[in-house]
């Protein structure tokens, strides 16, 4: 659009795939069948840990319509998401480091053949002692968890402080500190994890995965199943729901994969809704403690953090977890002084790994809560405490990462607004009260996973004389609209409708290289990528154009299905027509285009890569709320969400995920925890148990969209995926303090903190009032 | 496609004789399996299949008939996305024995445009962005077919209370409750008899 006002981004749409999604045609993984294919099932230890002593499959493998069983030695070569710390078999080769940790899979005619055999398979376990909780873990002589580990069962320590941390606490006038805690909780998608290996005779392994990284489950899968990259290919359709819940590879299709290649057969493996619960990877259980200090007139000074993860039984993303739990708290204020130290803990639980707004939501909630028990303490409203304490655009966080536009400022006003705030907040009756928190997200991680200099997403377009553009991209679809914001870019630049492109994504065969799904990075560099690519056609369409109609080629529209003269409007075709001008004129029309992230973003210090984004995004919420100081129960009555997504590119879908998010959270505040017995044991592996909320249970959720354009990202936009989850619990904690009076610093707020915390406070107002 | 083997390695067909009525019960004696007649109509087809006792209705719908636009997400009538309407009332068809079914009407997700034209509920979940990532949608909008059948203009909190089994985890149930509403008003059509 370069100069010109915007036609196509901006505009309320349904998504590309739309149509689709409603008639149930789109296929997702399990709604693939292949002539004469397997099913498997995994064998999972019953023991929290235990080492292996022997696996025998005969009794299975007699059982008629069985057709293979693996187990650890098969694949003896050790994969992780992160180079660093690669510390996980497809299947437990000695040791079983979780109830629930998968040590052999058997592929039979059908599903219940499989499960059948799946308990035929006689595996001898020498019962360890486990350690479930991280302090017992950290203990000198506690069992050790993950032989990886170069200290006990340290999977990562980190220790960063920027500025005079001690100096900042001595010369402030209040300082505040609290211990909080941020529970474990399940991406529970509702789409349980589904892959199918199919082994083709020419030696090319094909695996359909609902995965939300196909590029990094491609390259683990070469390398752990032993064949060259260029004979694997990976298919990931649609995803059904993923939250950080599928983005490395898993147990299944390393298992599908490796079947395959032994029968010959198709193979598929779906989870259970209970596997997918130990398959896990969700949110990192942490405890915190936050201290912050600031001046009498509300100028933060210092913060100081510490904190202790649970990270399960292996690394997965824990190492920068770690980094995270430390690294996004700063932004989006200014803070003279920083310091966090961060220990990830090996456990014998399943593996915590990135849950939407990695490793960040945790930090955020101790550090919002502590944020409002200062402005208490200070005397300054919650909201007026953070407007004093801004970073401005251009600024660098005290850690060093540059932020190049906030919208945080309009994000409190337009809550503050919305939401009555200034007639509420410490004003409404006993009982009822509102909770305002902010937060700031990264628009993608500005580094891979593994150090390469390669496009970190790339696009290919096709235009041909039917009118037709078909976008190759190696985006994940998992529901967030990244088709539909490519389709956009498209139809932007080269002037299509979206009924006219055609977006082939999430297959290594058939597009470029981009790294998936994660860091909310889809639209900052896949956009970016598009955009180049498109841009690049369109220019050539337009050079072709203005021959014909003897102008400049920058007066030439491609705009909504047609190509004009931008002065002579009466002359316009359709855009397949200058299509297929430029097509005589040029020849077949293609384009790439690439994105790489700049790289004058991070801090320059070791650990200063990660947190770096090549944008961030901002949101303010404010939560309103009602307990009930009979029973403790807390009703989330309504949350107004601001978002700054810089540039907008489709508000249905930038509003549906700040809808989305706001929700994840209230459900994270509220209802869902992830608890196991001592055994080891998770205590309800199910929808049920494990509660997720209803239509019934929902706020009211009011969308807030803010606009502040950033530089480097396509048209301005950033991300809008991940952060809007973040204020939603610290806002919910601070509206139940402003409803009732106590702090429940432990998540989730259930009925019996909040009670236990109302009695403590009569109790101690009884004890000084018996004083007095 | 569970049951079908590979007709080039001899073990095609549906393995009788080797799964019992348990389920999943492991190296139990396992008996012939009995297959029952089941008779229903599916999206206003008459359909005649032999199924072992144990088969759901959603194993039914996905594995015998194709119809792969009903999901599975829990296998165990917690989540929803399995919903179907049976005689026109919304049913979890994972925790549906299909032999249960037999005289029944049972629609689909798949039956709910009228050929190509697509439902009120269908056009407005795409234009308030309601389908997110799509997999708890068919059983949603099966849930919303049978409350605007039922005549009435909803209230906001009765399409709560209507939806209030089918778990979403993408959209906050926003939009959905916004689509819905929206069919709603627009009066939902005479209904497309199969």
């Amino acid at each position: 659009m370069s100069g010109r006002e915007p036609r196509t981004i901006g505009r309320r749409r349904g998504k590309v795939n739309g149509a689709d999604q409603v008639t149930g045609r789109t296929r997702y993984a399990d709604d693939f069948t292949f002539p004469g294919m397997l099913h498997a099932k995994l064998v999972r230890s019953p023991h929290a840990h235990a080492r292996i002593l022997k696996i025998d499959p005969s009794r299975a493998l007699r059982l008629e319509g069985v057709h293979a069983v693996v187990t650890g030695r098969d694949m003896p070569v050790a994969y992780g998401i992160l180079p660093w710390t690669q510390d996980e078999y497809p299947l437990a080769l000695d040791k079983a480091r979780f109830t629930g940790d998968a040590v052999a899979c058997v592929a039979a005619v059908d599903e219940a053949t499989a499960a059948r055999a799946a308990a035929l398979i006689d595996v001898t376990y020498q019962v360890l002692p486990h350690v479930l909780e991280p302090e017992e873990a950290l203990a000198p002589g506690a069992p050790v968890v993950n032989e990886a580990a170069r200290h006990g069962n340290v999977t990562k320590h980190v220790h960063l402080e920027f500025g005079d941390v001690d100096g900042g606490m001595e010369r402030a006038d209040a300082t505040v500190e609290g211990d909080y805690y941020f529970h474990g909780t399940n991406h529970a998608a509702i789409e349980p994890h589904c892959a199918i290996g199919l082994w083709e005779p020419s030696g090319v392994l094909t695996v359909i995965s609902s995965t939300q990284v196909p590029h990094y489950l491609h390259r683990e899968l070469a390398r752990v199943l032993q064949v060259p990259m260029d004979r694997v290919r990976v298919i990931q359709p649609p995803v059904g729901g993923a939250f950080g819940g599928k983005s490395e590879p898993f147990d299944l299709e390393f298992c599908v994969g490796k079947l395959a290649m032994m029968t010959g057969r198709p193979v598929k493996l779906l989870y259970t809704r209970e596997e997918v619960f130990y398959s896990h990877r969700g949110r990192h259980p942490m405890a915190m403690h936050y201290r912050l200090g600031a001046l009498k007139n509300g100028t933060l000074t210092a913060c100081d953090a510490k904190t202790v993860l649970d990270g399960g039984a292996y690394a997965s993303f824990g190492l920068v977890t770690a980094y995270y739990s430390g690294q996004l708290v700063p932004a989006p204020l200014a803070i003279p002084a920083y310091r966090f130290d961060s220990v990830r803990a090996y456990t014998n639980k399943p593996a915590c790994g990135p849950k939407r707004g990695h490793g960040s939501v945790q930090p955020r909630f101790a550090f919002e809560v502590t944020l409002d028990k200062l402005a208490a303490k200070l005397g300054i409203d919650p909201i007026e405490l953070r407007r004093r304490n801004l970073i401005r655009p251009g600024e660098r966080t005290v850690n060093e990462l540059l932020v190049q536009s906030t919208g945080f400022a309009e994000c409190l006003d337009r809550v503050e607004a919305a939401s009555g705030w200034r007639v509420k907040h410490g004003k409404l009756p006993y009982g009822r009260g509102v909770g305002v928190a902010g937060s700031s997200y990264i628009s993608g991680t500005n580094y891979p996973i593994y150090p390469n200099e390669m496009p970190q997403s790339a696009v290919q377009l096709k235009v041909d004389r039917s009118g037709r553009v078909t976008v190759f991209s190696g985006v994940s679809e998992i529901g967030q609209g990244a088709e539909s914001m490519l389709a956009t870019v498209v139809c932007e630049e080269l002037g299509t409708v979206p009924e006219a492109v055609r977006v082939v994504s999430g297959d290594t065969d058939l597009t470029p290289v981009d790294l998936g799904a994660y860091s909310s990075r889809v639209t900052m560099m896949a956009g970016n990528a598009c955009l180049r690519a498109a841009r690049e056609l369109a220019n050539r369409v337009r050079a072709v154009a203005a021959e014909n109609w003897s102008c400049e080629p920058d007066r030439v529209v491609l705009a909504e299905g047609f190509a004009w003269p931008e002065d002579r409007p009466d002359e316009r075709v359709p855009v397949a027509e200058a299509f297929r001008w430029a097509e005589a004129a040029q020849g077949t029309l293609g384009s790439v285009g690439h994105y790489n992230t700049p790289k004058n973003v991070h801090g320059d210090y070791r650990g200063g890569t990660i947190g770096a984004s090549p944008a961030y995004s901002f949101t303010a919420h404010v939560a309103e709320v009602s307990v009930d100081p009979e029973t403790g129960i807390v009703t989330v009555e309504r949350i107004w969400v601001a978002h700054d997504a810089g540039r907008v590119l489709n508000p249905v879908i930038v509003e549906g995920q700040m809808e989305g998010s706001a929700y994840m959270g209230f459900a994270e505040a509220i209802f869902e925890e992830h608890v196991f017995y001592e055994s080891g044991l998770h205590t309800g592996p199910s929808l049920l148990d494990y509660r997720i909320p209803t239509t019934l249970d929902t706020p009211e959720l009011h969308s807030l969209i803010v606009e502040a354009l950033d530089p480097e990202g396509p048209y301005g936009a950033k991300e809008a995926g991940e952060g809007p989850l973040h204020p939603s619990i610290p806002a919910i904690a601070n509206a139940i303090h402003d409803a009732v009076g106590v702090r429940v610093d432990t998540l989730p707020f259930t009925p019996g903190k909040v009670l236990r915390a109302l009695r403590e406070a009569s109790a101690a107002v009884a004890v000084s009032g018996g004083d007095g | 496609m569970a049951g079908s083997g590979d007709p080039a390695r001899g073990t095609g067909g549906p393995p009788r004789g080797k799964a019992s009525g348990n389920g999943h019960r492991a190296g139990s004696d396992e008996g012939p399996r009995e297959l029952a007649t089941v008779s229903l109509t599916v999206n206003g087809d008459r359909v005649r299949l032999a199924v072992p006792g144990e088969r759901t209705l959603l194993e039914l719908l996905r594995y015998e008939l194709g119809l792969t636009g009903t999901k599975q997400g829990c296998d165990k009538g917690d989540c929803g996305a399995c919903t179907v309407l049976v005689d026109g009332t919304p049913v979890l068809s994972c925790i549906t024995l299909a032999a249960d079914a037999e005289g029944t009407r049972v629609e689909t997700v798949e039956s709910l445009a009228a050929g190509t034209e697509l439902h009120p509920l269908q056009r407005a979940f795409i234009d308030h962005g309601a389908a997110q990532c799509g997999f708890c949608t068919p059983g949603m909008l099966m849930s919303a077919k049978a409350l605007l059948d039922s005549g009435e203009v909803p209230s906001r909190d009765e399409v709560k209370a209507a939806l209030s089994g089918n778990l979403c985890r993408c959209t906050g149930y926003t939009k959905i409750l916004d689509a819905v509403e929206d069919a709603a008003r627009k009066g939902a059509p005479a209904e497309r008899e199969s």
